[in-house]
């Protein structure tokens, strides 16, 4: 039975279940919402997912939301098929962890100020003061990310693992609608990171859909 | 060589790593560290973590920062002490995958919400703020939502990711100990099911020793 993804294709939190789906090799079907329509706000919605946000996945009668959380599982599921994306030792699994908590905690926050503020279709009026404090909050995590990845090809080590996959959706909203490359091309060993990641077959396949 | 624990137990996220020890009974040593005279911007202490924050644990060569993933490495590493609070034994990875669900949860709505009002209540005032009201006032509109969609849940699960306690429970004590002990308290006394899943985990042994650990020292 083929793995039901609720959400729009293109929200970076379905995507980066996607992308995870691809790199385990798991088939998957999209179930389009139009969060512009409200449709995540809906009974039927919120009956799988109660706080109205995307992605939830239906497999079979198995429904999980959460999109760190979804990715952890099929991780797990199918973790002797596709990329390992969870690390071998259970040090290397606890390195992913640490830097998948880092997206979440750290990463995450900023840069969806950011996603929001310049989200064209919300063509809301953009707020200075939370782009200028967004942006120094993540130019302050990327300082971080730089310095880790000057020592490590990936974030969690030598090896490409959800850490990093995490962070792949927001980041292209950051080089392209909202127009701060700078910030990934002036760190030269987040740059090359960057370009490493997003090289990705199952990446590229994700933004065609 | 015992685990070492860098934090402090009044503060949450250090708290939240001390509920983990102590439900697995495991050996560690706390060591001591002072916030108030800037040890975590200290060169020696961002070299364990780059975000100059607390708790780090350090486990002979591996040094790891981030909370929740120091109790995730821990319940995997002592999964055959104390009780399976991650669901790890063969043919539980759907149960593995709830916790999973509930601790994110926890970590981009509960923690979240509750945060503002905690920090402009307990913390502004030591740094010479007064409290903003308007952000405790929003942050309350936000978390009653959030405590909504927990009651419904709890109304059908005696724990959050099912029957069972799990690291997911675990996560939320230290911050809704700061709340029981602010004057919104009826946020969750209000929610009968809320409130009897705060009683039934805050009173676990584990639990008590953690209520403990967060209690300033008598004066």
């Amino acid at each position: 039975m083929v793995v039901k993804v609720i959400g729009p294709p293109n929200a970076s939190s379905c995507r980066k279940v996607l992308v995870c789906l691809m790199e385990k090799e798991v088939e998957f079907e999209i179930i389009p919402i139009d969060l512009f329509k409200g449709e995540q706000k809906s009974p039927e919605f919120l009956k799988l997912q109660p706080f109205g946000v995307v992605p939830v996945i239906q497999d079979g009668d198995y429904t999980l939301y959460e999109s760190r959380a979804i990715m952890r599982y099929y991780s797990e599921k199918y973790k002797s098929q596709g990329t390992d994306l969870l690390g071998k030792t259970l040090e290397e699994k606890g390195l992913v962890e640490q830097w998948l908590e880092t997206e979440g905690q750290n990463y995450h926050p900023p840069i969806f100020n950011l996603h929001l503020q310049f989200h064209h279709r919300l063509g809301l009026p953009i707020d200075d003061k939370i782009v200028k404090e967004s942006e120094e909050k993540l130019e302050k995590v990327l300082d971080i990310y730089e310095e880790r990845l000057s020592k490590s090809k990936y974030l969690a080590g030598e090896f490409f693992s959800l850490a990093d996959l995490s962070h792949i959706p927001l980041t292209h909203y950051l080089v392209t609608d909202i127009g701060k490359a700078y910030m990934i091309r002036n760190r030269k060993h987040v740059s090359v990171w960057w370009d490493d990641i997003t090289s990705r077959a199952s990446w590229k396949k994700v933004l065609q859909l | 060589m015992a685990l070492k624990l860098y934090g402090i137990p009044m503060s949450t996220c250090t708290a939240r790593v001390l509920a983990c020890i102590y439900e697995k009974n495991i050996q560690f040593q706390l060591v001591p560290f002072n916030l108030a005279v800037g040890e975590h911007k200290q060169p020696s202490f961002v070299a364990k973590n780059p975000f100059g924050v607390i708790p780090v644990l350090e486990d002979e060569d591996l040094t790891l920062f981030e909370s929740r993933a120091i109790t995730a490495y821990l319940l995997k590493k002592y999964k055959e002490q104390g009780e399976d609070l991650l669901r790890l034994k063969e043919g539980n990875l759907k149960e593995e995958a709830m916790v999973g669900l509930w601790t994110e949860v926890e970590s981009q709505q509960y923690s979240p919400a509750t945060t503002p009002i905690l920090y402009e209540y307990f913390f502004a005032p030591r740094r010479g703020k007064i409290p903003d009201q308007k952000v405790i006032e929003d942050g309350i509109v936000k978390f009653q939502k959030v405590l909504d969609v927990y009651e419904s849940r709890l109304s059908q699960s005696k724990y959050l990711a099912g029957d069972f306690y799990s690291l997911a429970d675990l996560h939320h004590l230290s911050f809704t100990l700061y709340l029981m002990r602010s004057p919104w308290v009826s946020l969750i006394s209000s929610r009968p099911h809320v409130k009897a899943w705060w009683e039934c985990i805050s009173s676990r042994p584990a639990s008590l020793k953690v209520v403990q650990a967060m209690t300033p020292a008598e004066k």
